[in-house]
């Protein structure tokens, strides 16, 4: 056990470094993530997938697969029913099941190359194989587009003939492939612009990128015959994948029992479903278990990646510094299906800063790559790399300090944010102090090294969770969450409800129930699970506590204003302190019987009051003139978590999103050819960062306490991809003089760009 | 064809089994011998989550075909700890937040084992290289970097 505090009677743990519960099944091996689960009898199965990027399928001949000896089952297109055109709320962005139905399997056509076609379920990986090659496809090839601006012309290839531009007037009378058109305005920017001394316009250009995770997708579903279904599976939310399945597959949510394995990473990636329906489709048919894995060419090629984008930013500041006027638009890819978190990235777009003036503008668009799905607060990195790379020319220009000049203009309690909503108290001054108080922030930068700092915001979310804690015969505690937990909420949580209730963290022993063991929750996602869990806890722990005050109370025969809950026991107020002694949560463990029953607390909560976490990140990089080869030195993060449960796992957060962020902003990026297909579906050609790419990330926890929550809590793990792109695209140019304003940042760009500049021999 | 009858060494016990000429040995581990702790994230050796000792050697199981494994010895995750007691990577990784999803966990662990076993006292840039075979999205590295020079540390120590 590492460092704990003492207070009063008990120990706390909030807010130190405990060993997490879950951890020594973790290096031993034995957590059973997505693909470790196997059930007797089990078949396995396999989806074919279009290799058209668009295609009409014309037909699906299935008869020799099925002849196949092992082969028990093959779902297509007729085994799921269509769905009505209508959205709904999945992680942080919106889903329609019409398009649902069809981006797990494809119907009228193939949108994208490695669009599920079919799926076998047969008794051996290579019978499975050989049945796939037996399904007869026959596609009829159509015209495909992958680039956003293409995409958005008229005359590009249609991937909908029904999809109208939403948001729009007057309202279109021919399909296109732009989804919808959302805006954000405050002020009046025209005003604003004119009071402007320096307006910089720049327009910038990112890749698509994917979350990741190591762990590919993996699904196990076992259907009876009355109907009754199981499923393991790795998620983020398997509420949301019961859902999702129910619906599919006309299903009573209430006879869908969805398990949630350990989750090997997902970062919004796995948010929606793709193997699970199949799983359970293949299953009912077989009426034999049936086990799904992704290959990671899979991962890649049907999986969500984030947006790839393109964005115009325009922004007026007076000679002196302060923003008056802020203009942006933003196109995002959504992949094949509508659904881009270009919401999301209009609505950060300028959040860090308190200006008067601000229009944002944001497009939708489908083209036939795979759908995308949410990564790590989606769409805001997008938007606010292309702001904080103007807010660094700005300073640039104006002779200002970068982190002045952010300083000056930055959003604070009180600042109305564009998008809606005043903040409250908001940490943002408090991160850039933070740099700027740095010992990096001043450290010598040698030639061809450069220094870069970005901010960044995501305003977090809580919503629909449930949790319980139920007291043991022992005096131990059980505490179950319904959130998969992603890095250290079974930690945070159990920390939570041993300060509660005054008992010792290694008493606590949390898990993450089933769908038919907790309420509902809405998914992990939106930086939502510890600061909405941890409030579930503490109201199921309050009914713990008043609980044990009314027992004592009548094993006392006592008013109420006569006892109190403290320090991990019931205590007698007064005179009555006198007559009996504490009674702790142990103690009434062991009259439970004879007291009124078992003790338990459940938390339902609808949790509001996510407190917006902001974040200044700090870059020191080199680049290699010979090659392109750009090297992150030194790496400095500040953000602001409200109250950290765990610093250790929210200092993980830190370093973990500022390395996805390294990546996005260096190296990763879906590479196409002219034919619509996937040119690097792999990690060795996919460059994410390895352990030698990048230095230690130094982390720095402020805490500017979330008033809305019992500790203090803000979420943490969205802001902390959003700074990197900006920051390292400001080091770029302080490194080399060079605005990059497209990512990758990859070697062959940057050599280019150094050519042209003169500024390599090689 | 005939499936491949094997006899091998894994975690020192004697273990026997058939396999199909294209079976990995990661397939093997996971499906035939039911020890899922070592990981398939890629099948193509990028990743380091199947990360094995094979005779003492550092290798990726899903890049070794089971059939090729007779008479050797391998070592997974599951026989790091002794008896009840953690190896001190182990302990370390716990102590100091090394892990976030734990997917990677067993792939470093393994990696870093066999660098301790040949480099006690490794530089940061060491570290580095030797696991850069090993890929983990959550992290960022830095505490699992940490983590295994803390590691080294104490075990030269004693």
């Amino acid at each position: 056990m590492a460092e704990t505090m003492t207070n009063g009677n008990s120990q706390t743990y909030v807010g130190t470094r405990t060993i997490r519960p879950d951890g020594a099944d973790k290096v031993t091996g034995r957590a059973r993530f997505g693909a470790d689960f196997n059930l007797p009898g089990q078949l396995i199965g396999r989806v074919l997938r279009s290799p058209h990027p668009h295609a009409r399928i014309v037909s699906i001949d299935t008869s020799k697969a099925e002849a196949l000896p092992g082969v028990k089952a093959v779902v297509t297109r007729d085994d799921f029913a269509d769905q009505s055109s209508e959205f709904i709320p999945a992680g942080e962005m919106m889903m329609n099941y019409k398009d649902v139905v069809r981006n797990v399997m494809a119907r009228e056509k193939a949108l994208y190359e490695g669009h599920a076609v079919a799926a076998v379920a047969a008794a051996s990986v290579a019978i499975a194989r050989r049945a796939l090659k037996l399904i007869e496809v026959k596609y009829e090839v159509l015209p495909h587009v992958i680039d956003v601006v293409e995409a958005m012309q008229p005359g590009a290839p249609l991937l909908h003939d029904d999809l109208f531009t939403v948001g729009v007037e007057p309202k279109p009378e021919k399909p296109s492939n732009i989804a919808k058109r959302v805006e954000i305005k405050q002020g009046d920017i025209e005003v604003g612009f004119k009071k402007a001394d320096l307006v910089i316009e720049r327009e910038f250009k990112t890749a698509p990128v994917h979350q990741g995770y190591i762990e590919p997708h993996a699904a196990l579903a076992s259907v009876s015959e009355d109907g009754s279904t199981e499923l393991w599976c790795t998620t983020q939310g398997h509420f949301i994948v019961r859902a999702h399945c129910a619906r599919l597959l006309g299903l009573d949510i209430g006879k869908v029992r969805v398990t949630a394995s350990e989750i090997g990473g997902g970062f919004g990636g796995k948010t929606v479903v793709y193997l699970e329906p199949l799983a359970i489709a293949l299953s009912r048919k077989a009426k034999r278990p049936v086990k799904m894995v992704m290959s990671r060419e899979e991962v890649f090629k049907a999986s969500g990646p984030t947006s790839g984008a393109t964005v115009r930013v325009k922004l007026g500041v007076t000679k002196d510094g302060k923003f008056v006027a802020a203009f942006a638009e933003l196109k995002y890819q959504a992949g094949a299906f509508q659904g881009s978190p270009v919401q999301p990235g209009v609505m950060c777009a300028f959040a860090p800063y308190d200006i008067e003036h601000v229009h944002v503008i944001g497009y939708d668009v489908v083209s036939n790559r795979p759908k995308v799905a949410a990564y790590r607060a989606p769409g805001a990195p997008i938007s606010e790399y292309a702001v904080e790379s103007v807010v660094d020319e700005i300073a640039k220009k104006l002779e200002i300090d970068p982190i002045d000049l952010r300083m000056q203009n930055a959003a604070h309690e009180g600042t109305k944010a564009a998008y809606g909503p005043k903040f409250g108290p908001v940490g943002l001054e408090e991160t850039l102090n933070a740099i700027k108080k740095t010992e990096h922030w001043n450290a010598p930068l040698r030639k061809w090294q450069g220094r870069g700092v970005a901010s960044g915001f995501w305003f977090n979310i809580g919503g629909e969770t449930c949790a319980s804690l139920t007291v043991n015969e022992d005096g131990t505690i059980s505490l179950m969450a319904g959130t998969p937990d992603v890095g250290g909420l079974r930690a945070s949580l159990a920390a939570v409800a041993a300060d509660e209730l005054g008992v010792p963290y290694d008493k606590v022993r949390p898990i993450i129930g089933d769908t038919g063991s907790v309420g509902f929750n809405f998914l992990t996602g939106g930086s939502r699970s510890a600061f909405s869990g941890s409030m579930a806890i503490v109201e199921a722990a309050k009914q713990i506590k008043a609980e044990l005050c009314a027992r004592a109370c009548k094993l006392w025969e006592a008013q109420p204003d006569q006892v109190e809950f403290s320090g991990g026991s019931v205590r007698p107020l007064g005179a009555l302190a006198e007559k009996v002694k504490p009674m702790s949560v142990a103690d009434f463990a062991k009259v439970a019987g004879k007291t009124g029953g078992p003790i338990g607390g459940v938390g339902r909560i609808n949790a509001q009051g996510a407190g917006p976490s902001f974040g200044t990140h700090l870059v020191d990089l080199e680049v290699d003139p010979e090659t392109g080869r750009v090297t992150v030195l030194r790496y400095t993060v500040a953000q602001d978590a409200g109250r950290a449960l765990h610093p250790a796992y929210v200092e993980g957060q830190f370093q973990g999103g500022a390395v996805q962020g390294i990546g996005w902003a260096l190296n990763e990026e879906y590479i196409y050819g002219d034919d619509g297909k996937l040119q690097n579906a792999g990690f060795l050609d996919y460059r994410m960062p390895v352990a030698s790419d990048v230095p230690m990330i130094d982390a720095i926890l402020v805490e500017v306490a979330n008033p809305k929550h019992p500790y203090g809590v803000r979420g943490v793990g969205e802001t902390p991809i959003v700074p990197p792109l900006g920051a390292i695209a400001n080091a770029m140019e302080a490194a080399t003089g060079i605005r990059f304003t497209e990512l990758p940042m990859s070697p062959p760009k940057v050599l280019k760009a150094l050519k042209e500049k003169g500024l390599s021999r090689a | 064809m005939a499936k491949h009858h094997i006899e091998a060494t894994v975690n020192g016990d004697a273990v026997e089994f058939l396999c199909e000429t294209e079976e990995t040995l990661l397939d093997v581990l996971r499906d035939t011998l039911h020890l899922t702790g070592s990981k398939e994230g890629c099948a193509s050796g990028d990743c380091g989550a199947c990360s094995v000792m094979l005779n003492g050697r550092l290798v990726c199981s899903c890049l070794v075909l089971g059939c090729e494994v007779g008479g050797q010895k391998i070592e997974t995750i599951e026989g790091m700890a002794a008896g009840e007691t953690l190896h001190p990577l182990q302990q370390q990784f716990l102590k100091s937040a090394a892990l976030q999803c734990g997917i990677c966990t067993p792939g470093f662990l393994v990696a870093s084992k066999a660098l301790l076993e040949r480099t006690p006292d490794p530089t940061e840039t060491e570290v580095r290289y030797w696991l850069a075979g090993n890929l983990c999205r959550c992290t960022g590295y830095d505490k699992i970097v940490s983590a295994v020079m803390d590691t080294a540390a104490a075990m030269r120590k004693g």
